[in-house]
């Protein structure tokens, strides 16, 4: 039977976070299916079905998938999954909201966050903070996933799906899109860029971000913070790397003013090259890092961008 | 109206985990235990609603070992009323756990259960989810800031793209996230107090659920290691070594 990804959009564009959730699916249970629930998304069908190694898309156009409500979403997948006997979602604030709930309905346990698919039943996924990694096997039955995104290749833009429109199911009615306060930015988003620029409680202040910022407009990069620097209240809670915030796993990662606390080193420990800019020499985040340097970084950011467009960038 | 607060007992978030050496599982003999951080912060905004007025009574749950009720006594300082200790030694896997709450809230009829969006140990994100699926009721997770009316609650969420509010009706379950708000320090007097309030104990037996675990752990196993590097002396030579690697 089929595999069932549950597409990341915002209604417009197909996110990264699709792609890679179609990879660790195709590993599992073939054909993939996608099912893209949405309001006025048919784009996102469009893009979706042009992905590797997806069969079908699906498309469940209806105002009360907007947002993703968890409640509504809980239903829709419901419906859809007698026809499946795996169900993955990339694990967003998303699909962390409404996947349990399905798992719980199907009376299964969800198996968060996998990082790696050792055979069809059998999967890697993080504990305690990403100090451990453990192997777990899924009992008989239907399998309710989510998927560590940055662990996965995208498949590549190669298929020809159809689309099949499937019926709503039904908004319970028990909860409402109210509304959001999203950052606006140019840069690409953190859990997809290819270099990611990140200050900690060293920046001081939310205005010296704007050092940052230079040099990431610079390199296409996307900036970031640490749970010290979002709790100090310095930029929004959507900057965090970490943990309890995001995981990246870019080709590069600049770690600014950054100590290197567990809970940091979990959300950006799997990128390809990672720089370090501390004034303590002691600080952890260079027990890891690729390229350490010892400086002020009121110094050192400065003389960065103009290094950066000395050579053109 | 009742609030419902679920914690949980887990490794101390400030030790450092060993993965033992025949990869059984994580070392946890000897090592100092505490209430799950986001517990901490449930326990803190069910006390804040009951010192505002809006709740009744708070009620303080653990599914745990005999330990697990010093879990609750630590809940019971911070302003919790009474406990339910639901005594297991074995490893309670989350659905097992939506599974006792679920029968726990239909007895005591609470108007909210606020949870920790998820416990530092098995890094699920499930439980609170699961409870909200299992008794039929709405959920506000990740939850930044709450507000209580009438027959509903406003919650705005800690989403990926920023901040997103949502209304639900109650009875709910809420999930918190880290700025919801700062959990006090429980003060000598009330650590004292806490030692006279009650804690019920209970079995999983008792609510009819089987806690066996599902999932099968087959090992736990270190993750890669990184290395430190070089040192560089200088920005040009940082940016340097950048372009060398081939990263910018």
């Amino acid at each position: 039977m089929a595999s069932l990804v549950i597409a990341e959009h915002d209604n417009k564009n197909l996110k990264d976070a699709t792609a890679k959730t179609v990879s660790a699916a195709a590993q599992i249970s073939t054909p993939v299916h996608v099912l893209v629930a949405g309001s006025g998304c048919a784009s996102v069908a469009e893009a979706a079905s042009k992905l590797g190694g997806v069969e079908k898309v699906l498309l469940a156009d209806d105002p009360a998938y907007a947002k993703m409500v968890a409640e509504p979403m809980e239903k829709l997948i419901l419906s859809l999954a007698p026809n499946c006997d795996a169900i993955l979602a990339p694990a967003t604030t998303n699909g962390k909201n409404y996947m349990p709930r399905v798992a719980a309905k199907l009376d299964v346990p969800q198996i968060s966050e996998i990082l790696k698919v050792v055979g069809p039943d059998t999967f890697e996924r993080p504990i305690y903070a990403g100090n451990a990694i453990a192997t777990v096997q899924a009992p008989a039955g239907k399998k309710v996933i989510t998927v560590r995104t940055t662990a996965f290749k995208a498949a590549e833009a190669a298929g020809s799906a159809s689309i099949e429109k499937v019926s709503a199911a039904g908004d319970p009615g028990i909860s409402k899109f109210v509304g959001e306060e999203l950052s606006k930015s140019e840069r690409p988003e953190l859990t997809s860029a290819k270099i990611v620029i990140s200050g900690g409680r060293g920046m001081q202040s939310g205005e010296n971000f704007h050092l940052l910022d230079k040099i990431a407009d610079k390199l296409h990069a996307a900036v970031g913070a640490s749970r010290a620097a979002v709790d100090a209240g310095f930029v929004p809670n959507d900057y965090q790397v970490g943990q309890t915030g995001k995981v990246v796993a870019p080709e590069l990662y600049i770690a600014v003013g950054i100590s290197g606390a567990i809970q940091h080193l979990a959300g950006m420990k799997d990128s390809k090259v990672i720089a370090a800019i501390n004034k303590d020499e002691e600080a952890p985040i260079f027990q890891i890092a690729d390229f350490g340097l010892v400086a002020d970084l009121f110094k050192a950011l400065p003389e960065m961008e103009a290094e950066l467009t000395k050579l053109g960038y | 109206m009742k609030v419902l607060v679920p914690v949980k007992r887990v490794i101390d978030y400030n030790v450092k985990v060993r993965v033992k050496a025949d990869q059984s599982g994580v070392d946890l003999a000897n090592v100092k235990m505490s209430m799950n951080p986001f517990d901490e912060i449930s326990v803190e905004e069910a006390v804040r609603l009951k010192e505002k007025g809006k709740a009744s009574e708070v009620v303080a749950v653990s599914i745990g070992p005999q330990q697990a009720s010093e879990t609750i006594r630590t809940a019971l300082a911070m302003g919790a009323d009474r406990g339910i200790l639901v005594k297991t030694d074995a490893e309670v896997e989350p659905l097992a756990v939506a599974k006792i709450l679920k029968a726990i809230c239909e007895a005591e009829q609470p108007g909210l259960v606020i949870l920790g969006k998820q416990a530092i140990d098995d890094d699920s994100n499930q439980t609170g989810q699961m409870l909200a699926a299992l008794l039929g009721w709405p959920q506000g997770t990740f939850a930044h800031k709450l507000e209580l009316a009438d027959g509903k609650a406003d919650v705005e969420r800690e989403i990926d793209g920023g901040l997103q509010t949502v209304e639900i009706k109650t009875p709910a379950i809420i999930t918190t996230d880290l700025r919801l708000n700062e959990p006090r320090y429980a003060s000598l007097p009330n650590i004292m107090k806490a030692k006279k309030k009650p804690i019920d104990e209970k079995t999983p037996a008792d609510y009819g659920v089987d806690v066996t675990p599902r999932l099968k752990t087959l090992k736990v196993s270190e993750p890669p290691k990184r290395t430190a590097g070089i040192k560089v002396k200088t920005t040009a030579e940082l940016v340097d070594k950048l372009k060398e690697v081939g990263a910018i």
